[in-house]
């Protein structure tokens, strides 16, 4: 279990002083300009070095993502974008950070703003995220106040801007180049790529997009070094993550823990346990709604980072894991985010315009029961159509989950098929 | 947030007053469902005339995003998560109980223009489910008595 010296977000449940003030005193916004001083060379090696993957849920390396950015302006500005719309369902960190540690996050956005040759950034947060906006914004006037943004800021001869954005309700702005459009005042529709963002971004300018929690670690990492952080977890999957749990444990939680423990592990120490005991577990989806459900037989010796959830043909996600004891009906819950995706589709493709509707209506005659068992390849094959044929991933996540749910639960939902045509319960109905 | 009739001036101030933002049309009709609860038909072509877009252009970016509203919703907006983490904390029970109450559907608003009560997918507050949240307050871990208590107390 991870050390408190080693925790990143010192002020994760607010018990202390979240002001400039406070935030300095754990040790925050210490040699800021020093860091700055090394140079952008160094900065983004030093966070190469780290193994940091993106904390937004594909897990793609930060420093190597920095290092896409032109070395040398052709004129054109150059933005870092911070991506604060979190509205994965169950998906909880970042806001943690907003409203309780906001200074990591505007600390960082200076570091990494400055490694890639922005002399701005805008942070675009989801419109439900009302409080979060309030502390923010506070944290980011203070920071202007005390000279550590702006021009010169912090004294190191850098002029950094930091705007804060805010969304209006669509989980499709989440999406890098849809969030993009949407900052620039458009439909959220999501661009196809390339170019990539690095190249034309915002604007048509240079930009590179980050999750919270990814821009909100660095300087911690700058200041400890990569090796540090490298520390945690097993290769390619180093460092400490923020990780929710909700759902039926005990007791729900987001926390801070390195990486690569086991889910047990994870459950039984920050979760309180499932209720009902272990043996009381049905599934999990590890990282927000998007991530393929895992049945509890895959869970014994189940490891919780990117390389082992991949393998075993779900994600790691956002971390945020939601956990399902034996008296839900995955079916069921399956259909939910089927809805929740047929929901919020930008439109823009029509598999996923079209096919998301489809998987949602032939999930509700699943979930009655009032199908054929053909039914269930022909929805797997929808999925396979809908998945990689789309300009963003939506229609990946949309189809995983019913992915997820038939590898593993095909027997139920057959189950349930025979049970209503018979009248009779089902055999694992019965148990 | 007040409901009122704005007229073209007091909505042409609004909008006026974004217009030093770089992509500021949402902004725009941030200002103005701020000031007025909904941003009304009439907003439209004067924001497509300021920022020379089509009419068109405008009411697509208004209609894709969720929160804008064409009309006044109730006084009182409660939003119920009906996402996972909230679902196995027992969302569904919670939402039948308050729309029974209040005997109105997903969407709706009483007759009295009282209470609107809409659908949310994530309020980001799974670790304290089910949420919701009532005007621009959220509430954790919500019952219906809860609700119920929050919105007697309110107008």
């Amino acid at each position: 279990m991870l050390k408190d010296e080693d925790r990143i977000f010192t002020n994760l449940y607010g018990m202390h002083d979240r002001t400039l003030q406070g935030a300095k005193k754990r040790g925050h916004w210490d040699g800021t300009a020093g860091i700055l001083g090394k140079g952008r060379d160094w900065i983004i090696d030093e966070m190469k070095a780290s193994g940091l993957r993106g904390r937004g849920g594909a897990g793609f390396p930060t420093g190597l993502k920095w290092s896409f950015m032109p070395k040398e302006s052709d004129g054109r500005p150059a933005y870092l974008v911070i991506n604060a719309d979190e509205s994965e369902p169950a998906t909880c960190k970042d806001r943690e950070i907003m409203r309780h540690d906001p200074h990591t996050l505007i600390e960082g956005a200076l570091i990494a703003s400055f490694a890639m040759g922005a002399h701005s950034s805008y942070i675009y947060i989801r419109g439900e995220y009302i409080r979060e906006r309030e502390a923010l914004q506070a944290a980011i006037d203070e920071a202007y106040d005390a000279g550590m943004i702006g021009k010169n800021a912090c004294g190191s001869g850098w002029d950094f801007d930091l705007y804060l954005h805010h969304g209006a309700g669509a989980y499709i702005c989440g999406e890098e180049t849809s969030l993009l459009e949407s900052l620039e005042g458009k439909k959220g529709m999501p661009r196809m790529k390339p170019p990539f963002p690095a190249g034309a971004g915002l604007y048509g300018c240079p930009t590179t997009v980050n999750n919270v929690e990814s821009i909100a670690v660095v300087p911690t990492i700058l200041r400890r070094g990569a090796s540090w952080f490298s520390g945690f977890g097993r290769k390619n999957n180093s460092g400490t993550k923020l990780m929710g749990l909700t759902g039926h444990v005990n007791t729900p939680s987001v926390f801070e823990e390195e990486m690569s423990l086991s889910v047990r592990e994870i459950i039984e120490k920050h979760g309180g346990g499932i209720r009902g005991g272990w043996d009381n577990l049905k599934a999990i989806i590890p990282g927000g709604a998007s991530c393929p459900i895992l049945p509890k037989d895959k869970l014994e010796d189940a490891i919780f980072d990117f390389d082992w959830m991949r393998e075993n043909k779900s994600s790691f996600g956002t971390g945020c894991m939601i956990v399902m004891d034996q008296s839900t009906d995955v079916v069921k819950a399956v259909w939910r985010l089927s809805k929740f995706f047929k929901h919020e589709s930008c439109g823009q493709c029509t598999p996923c315009r079209e096919g998301t509707g489809w998987m949602m209506r032939v999930m509700d005659r699943l979930v009655r029961g009032e199908a054929e068992v053909e039914e269930i390849d022909m929805l797997l094959d929808v999925t396979k159509q809908v998945e990689g044929h789309t300009i963003c991933a939506l229609g990946d996540a949309a189809a995983w989950p019913i992915q997820g749910l038939i590898r593993h639960f095909r027997e139920e939902i057959e189950d349930r098929i025979k049970a209503k045509k018979t009248g009779r319960m089902g055999a694992m109905a019965a148990e | 947030m007040r409901h009122s009739h704005p007229t073209s001036d007091d909505l042409q101030a609004l909008i006026d007053a974004q217009m030093s933002l770089e992509g500021p049309l949402l902004p725009i009709l941030h200002a103005i469902q701020e000031a007025h609860g909904h941003v009304p038909e009439a907003a439209l072509p004067l924001i497509a005339e300021t920022l020379n877009l089509t009419p068109a252009e405008v009411h697509g970016v208004m209609s894709f995003y969720h929160d804008f509203r064409k009309a006044p919703a109730g006084r009182h907006v409660v939003k119920l998560c009906r996402a996972e983490a909230c679902q196995s904390m027992g969302a569904n029970a919670l939402s039948e109980a308050v729309l029974d109450k209040l005997g109105i559907g997903w969407g709706g608003t009483t007759p009295d223009g009282r209470v609107t009560v809409e659908a949310v997918y994530c309020l980001g507050l799974c670790a304290c489910a089910p949420a919701a949240m009532i005007g621009d307050r959220l509430i954790g871990r919500a019952d219906a008595a809860r609700i119920d208590a929050e919105l007697e107390g309110a107008a």
